[in-house]
């Protein structure tokens, strides 16, 4: 894709003594996941379609620390955000948006307290933003009449409170948007959070992502939409196990808005 | 002579509360024990969860069945509070009826109060059969085995119970009053006990005397064996659910806390020009070093023991959870009851010794395992599930930090991802340098 779409860095930036509009926050799935790579670029595609001018800090990111807090290594944790705090200061970063409700959720909420305090948002709540100031244009495409169900991911849903604003994308794409029995408030966890995504679940009789793929699977959806990389992993591994994946494909928001515009 | 009820309801009267308040403070003692946490802020918030959650019941109803039953058995057990405060004024200086000056507005009283009380019996009978008959799943999970199943039946025979003997009594009291009995005034509407009474046809004005009597007196001393009951109880929570909706967490669920100590130490660390091998300062007392995380109740917040003392163990966090609906060991509900059981155990280690000595136990390991722990995806399900803002998720992460940073316990997989968090910025093992890649694939 670097032929079509540039990504520049803040250094770069830096270097020619401009400041981009926001921050592009692309987090370890985003950078290193090959799935999660995919939501990556169609993301920034449809920040470039907006013309936003935005910027990545490159090989200046690191981890937010979130896995390792919630883990219980606060340490880590601490010294992860006090240098990615560091970077963002001597950028003088005022607004971060990213694809990952757990990076998300940290910048908002643990950063601000060791001095990280800026306006952070999720890429649904930016596109939704984008989409009001009329600077995105949203339309169903091949996806026009598809029957998409919504996963809430737990830290952008009950952790943030944020239901509305991929819910409001996806309806734009003129889909036939159906609620799992579980959802919002209730939403039933993927399986992924409080870093159960790097171990091996405790002994049980069910795995989480299947419990949740069930939930998903009784809306007979065409496509289950998510707004998180580890959701994403693990409702693409459950729709597998009940071997469905020729059927229904797991997409995040920005995923869909982008392939409906074949961008 | 004629004083001696008088002077048996005042004794017992006064037993009946010294006791249970000896008990309170024991309680408050006891959450004392935690850490300060500061949660004076927001006053006007902390208020108006207080009065939509505990006092308006806002999250009970999410689950209507079980919700506007137990609205009905809380309404019903404040308000007829009003009559127990006329049963204490009769109690006390030997009158019958006391408020009967009220005329009307008595009869109103009397007659919403046997209303409720019925209703209260209904939905009583209804909570039992959810527990015992449909035998609701909740209900049944291993940590209710014993005395807890126990608890919440006794707890629902209690009412039973109690609003029985408060009808017989106003069904022995109307047939007197018809009777024209000394002392029984005509007063109050009886919409329930009337139904009741006709069962006492035939009895003599002494035997009805003694009914009303004996129902009078067991009902009173049953509330106030009820009272202190609480203590013993998982129904504490009648009293504790408005302090602790009060002092609730007001953060954004997925917001943890940054550990202070910790803070200062990474600030430490990262501050070129500090010396680690500095003296400390003159000032400063060298205590201990802090420890991290919690492995033991005493290391856990007074709002989290607040938390384990004021949980009813309804179980709504455990069927929420994930990892419970999964088969995994976890459960919400036992984390708070857990440490609830281990919190008496300190206290009454402080009551027996004076101060706190050293058992041999602890809160981790003894009651709470690290299997359950890290079943936990913190996903603030069971946060959202307790309808008195329980955060038994707060209690599972400090007990991780404790796992973590103290005894460095954390299963393998997660060292891994650790590790590499340190040494290359990503749980996984990429090189931050490849972080832009994404860009030219």
């Amino acid at each position: 894709m670097s032929e079509t779409v540039k990504v520049p860095t803040m250094a770069e930036y830096m270097a020619e003594g401009k400041k981009p509009e926001v921050l592009f926050w692309v987090g370890c799935a985003g950078s290193f996941d090959d799935r999660a790579k995919k939501i990556t670029k169609a993301f920034v595609k449809l920040l470039h379609n907006a013309k936003v001018d935005f910027a990545v800090l490159g090989t200046e990111e690191s981890c937010t620390g979130d896995p390792a807090k919630r883990a219980g290594n606060e340490f880590l944790f601490q010294m992860q955000a006090v240098t990615n705090v560091e970077v963002m200061n001597a950028y003088e970063i005022k607004k971060v948006v990213t694809a990952c409700p757990h990076c998300f959720n940290t910048l908002k909420n643990e950063y601000p307290a060791l001095g990280g305090d800026y306006e952070v948002m999720h890429h649904t709540q930016f596109l939704k933003s984008l989409l009001d100031e009329g600077r995105l244009t949203v339309t169903g495409g091949k996806f026009k009449g598809k029957r998409i169900t919504f996963h809430d991911p737990c830290y952008l849903g009950r952790a943030n409170n944020v239901y509305e604003a991929p819910r409001d994308l996806l309806k734009k794409l003129e889909v036939e948007l159906i609620e799992m029995k579980r959802c919002k408030k209730n939403g039933l966890c993927c399986g992924a959070g409080g870093a159960q995504m790097f171990k091996e679940p405790e002994p049980g009789n069910k795995d989480v992502n299947i419990e949740r793929t069930e939930d998903a699977l009784e809306t007979k959806p065409d496509i289950i939409a998510a707004g998180c990389p580890f959701c994403n992993t693990m409702m693409t591994d459950g729709v597998k196990s009940k071997e469905k994946e020729d059927s229904i494909e797991v997409l995040d928001v920005a995923e869909l808005i982008a392939n409906a515009q074949d961008l | 002579m004629q004083y001696i009820p008088n002077i048996l309801f005042v004794i017992v009267l006064v037993a009946g509360i010294g006791y249970f308040t000896k008990n309170i403070r024991k309680v408050i003692r006891n959450i004392r024990l935690g850490k300060d946490v500061d949660r004076s802020d927001n006053k006007g918030e902390r208020f108006k969860n207080m009065a939509m959650i505990a006092l308006g019941q806002s999250k009970m109803v999410r689950r209507p069945v079980a919700g506007i039953l137990h609205i009905v058995v809380y309404l019903g057990f404040i308000i007829i509070n009003i009559e127990v405060l006329e049963i204490i004024i009769d109690g006390i200086f030997g009158t019958h009826r006391i408020f009967a000056f009220l005329g009307g507005f008595y009869d109103f009283l009397i007659a919403s109060f046997e209303i409720l009380a019925l209703l209260v019996f209904v939905g009583v009978v209804l909570f039992w059969t959810r527990r015992n008959v449909i035998k609701l799943k909740r209900f049944w999970n291993p940590e209710m085995k014993g005395w807890p199943k126990n608890d919440g039946n006794l707890i629902l025979y209690f009412e039973m119970v109690l609003m029985t003997l408060f009808l017989v009594m106003n069904a022995a009291d109307l047939q007197l009053q018809e009777l024209g009995a000394d002392h029984y005034i005509k007063a109050g509407a009886y919409p329930v006990s009337q139904f009741i009474s006709p069962l006492f046809n035939g009895m003599s004005e002494g035997s009805l005397f003694l009914l009303e009597r004996s129902a009078w007196w067991l009902h009173i001393l049953g509330i106030l064996v009820f009272l202190n009951y609480l203590y013993f109880s998982k129904h504490l929570h009648i009293l504790l659910a408005f302090p602790n909706t009060y002092y609730g967490d007001l953060k954004p669920k997925g917001e943890l806390d940054n550990l202070e100590a910790v803070t200062n130490e990474v600030k430490l660390m990262m501050d070129p020009s500090a010396d680690p091998f500095a003296a400390p300062a003159e000032d400063q007392e060298e205590g201990e070093p802090e420890k991290f995380g919690a492995s033991d109740v005493m290391d856990l917040n007074w709002a989290q023991l607040l938390n384990a003392y004021t949980c009813t163990e309804c179980g709504r966090c455990t069927s929420e959870c994930p990892a419970n609906q999964t088969g995994k060991k976890l459960s919400p509900r036992k984390i708070m009851m857990d440490t609830r059981d281990r919190l008496k155990e300190v206290g009454d280690n402080i009551d027996k010794n004076g101060s706190f000595v050293e058992d041999g136990k602890q809160l981790l390991n003894d009651y709470i395992t690290p299997e359950e722990l890290w079943a936990c995806t913190s996903c603030n399900a069971c946060v959202e599930a307790c309808p008195v803002s329980i955060s038994p998720l707060s209690i599972i992460i400090d007990m991780r930090r404790y796992l973590v940073m103290e005894e460095s316990a954390a299963p393998t997989d997660l060292n891994n991802m650790m590790s590499n968090i340190e040494n290359n910025g990503a749980p996984w093992p990429f090189n931050q340098m490849d972080r832009l890649n994404w860009s030219n694939e």
